[in-house]
């Protein structure tokens, strides 16, 4: 018996039927539980987008609630609106992919280690269409073992932070998988994007340890990876490379007494 | 060791001979996601039902396996079985599975599968494999579950999420301890059980391999 086993002939053989029934069996699980997978990813970013505006409840009809969300898609080079796609189907992965609509990152600018990127980019508007009061950006970036993709909800005003939520990470739960904690994402509210009027560079971070002022948050404690990262991606997205020129639009619409007021402040301050 | 019954191969891994507690296998994800209960319950689940899949399969192609390639053979059987469970998971239990993340992919490099297709099912009959199979995932998901609920209760404050002391954080009064959120928390907690286990069970206490000396005297270290 073990003679025969051993043959040549037989381990060949043995090994290829397994191969073969081993592949039938997983392509199959995975082709037949796919639809129920796309399904359940699709809700899943809904139910993430409407967290991060803070509109979500616990049991709500979540595609209901979603119809009052207008996406639009924006090019990111100039900061305008596009009607070229369609922002019900607009796939961003596959938009970075595409030479056409995506372009490569170079070493410098490429902080949040995307290596690629795209030119357009869905954005999510909250109420009025021409005044929303919050908007909604995806965001992504390098953590400590990959991507982490999220959403980060702004306000009208294109400076002041509603919230951010991540729908997929692979950072080690516990520790980086923190950045999915309610309690370390609602520090997120209200902190502002730049530092003035004027600025372009983002002033928002994740500090080491315990955050000060209003650009700041907490670091996740034993995760100093995944808070660079976060880090990383939000210099990377408000940006001018990323949604810096859309934000600036929204910025320049703020209306001139708050833009006085702020004035007003850092004269004083100086 | 006493003959094989079905209830011996099911019962004895819980206690007498737990896989995590008594061969130490199994130890990274024990620590990795006993954050909570539910995560817990969901990883021990999925591992017994690998374990006690893989064993039987294993068991029934014992006698067609070439010796040669008997561990590849085993580890192709293992991989499709996690591969299978983890898209069951991303189907009915997305949240779950989003949490789980990369390891119940890592089901695949737990030492406890392995072992016992290799210990056990290779020379047993399919029933008794299988059996022991889901004897040695209920012990790993035993282990877990302890060490899930106090990680979780003085970690969080919850068990399976429910508030049961309520945090400073949320308004309460109970300070939570950060270090059980950590890894490492479970490696004192296991270490606890297994002292628990081998001072109710002697015989699980190992020989010494080497005898410690006896203090030195005083006057002769001067």
């Amino acid at each position: 018996m073990a003679q025969s086993n051993d043959s040549i002939k037989k381990v060949l053989m043995v090994a290829f039927a397994l191969c073969l029934v081993c592949s039938v069996v997983v392509s199959t699980a995975a082709v037949t539980l796919r639809p129920m997978q796309q399904l359940n990813e699709e809700l899943d970013r809904k139910t993430n987008i409407l967290r991060v505006a803070n509109l979500y409840e616990p049991g709500m009809d979540v595609e209901a609630a979603f119809g009052e969300i207008t996406p639009r898609v924006v090019d990111m080079r100039t900061g305008e609106y596009t009607d070229e796609f369609d922002a019900e189907t607009f796939d961003h992965f596959q938009a970075a992919r595409d030479p056409a609509t995506g372009r490569t990152l170079s070493g410098d600018t490429d902080i949040a280690g995307l290596s690629r990127v795209e030119n357009y980019a869905t954005v999510y508007l909250v109420g009025d269409e021409e005044a929303p009061e919050q908007i909604i950006l995806p965001v992504r970036g390098q953590g400590l073992w990959g991507l982490m993709r999220g959403y980060m909800a702004i306000e009208g005003d294109g400076n002041t932070i509603v919230g951010i939520t991540f729908y997929e990470h692979s950072e080690t739960p516990g520790l980086g998988g923190e950045i999915n904690n309610p309690r370390w994402q609602a520090q997120w509210e209200g902190k502002k994007i730049f530092s003035d009027a004027e600025s372009v560079v983002p002033a928002i971070r994740v500090a080491r340890g315990s955050a000060s002022g209003e650009h700041q948050v907490d670091g996740l404690s034993g995760a100093t990876l995944t808070s660079n990262g976060v880090t990383n991606m939000l210099q990377f997205w408000l940006s001018p490379e990323g949604f810096g020129g859309y934000l600036a639009q929204l910025r320049e619409g703020v209306e001139p007494e708050a833009v006085q007021e702020a004035d007003v402040e850092l004269e004083a301050e100086a | 060791m006493s003959a094989l019954t079905p209830k011996s191969v099911l019962t004895t891994p819980l206690f007498n001979n737990n896989p995590i507690a008594l061969q130490v296998l199994g130890i990274c994800s024990a620590l990795a996601i006993t954050t909570s209960m539910s995560l817990s319950v969901v990883m021990g689940i999925a591992v017994i039902l690998v374990t006690a899949f893989s064993n039987l399969f294993i068991s029934l192609l014992r006698h067609q396996i070439p010796s040669s390639i008997r561990m590849i053979v085993q580890v192709v059987i293992i991989a499709s079985l996690v591969i299978v469970v983890d898209q069951i998971l991303k189907a009915f239990a997305y949240e779950m599975s989003k949490q789980l993340s990369v390891f119940v992919g890592l089901i695949i490099t737990n030492c406890i599968v392995m072992g016992r297709a290799e210990g056990f099912a290779m020379q047993n009959t399919p029933g008794l494999s299988f059996l022991d199979g889901v004897g040695n995932g209920l012990g790993y998901a035993f282990i877990l579950l302890v060490v899930g609920f106090f990680r979780e209760l003085l970690g969080s404050g919850s068990i399976f999420g429910f508030t049961v002391l309520q945090t400073v954080q949320d308004g309460g009064w109970y300070v939570p301890n950060g270090l059980l959120l950590l890894p490492p928390s479970a490696f004192f907690i296991i270490g606890l059980i297994i002292w628990a286990l081998r001072s109710s069970y002697p015989e699980q206490v190992e020989a010494n391999e080497f005898k410690i000396r006896a203090n030195t005297e005083p006057k002769e270290a001067v």
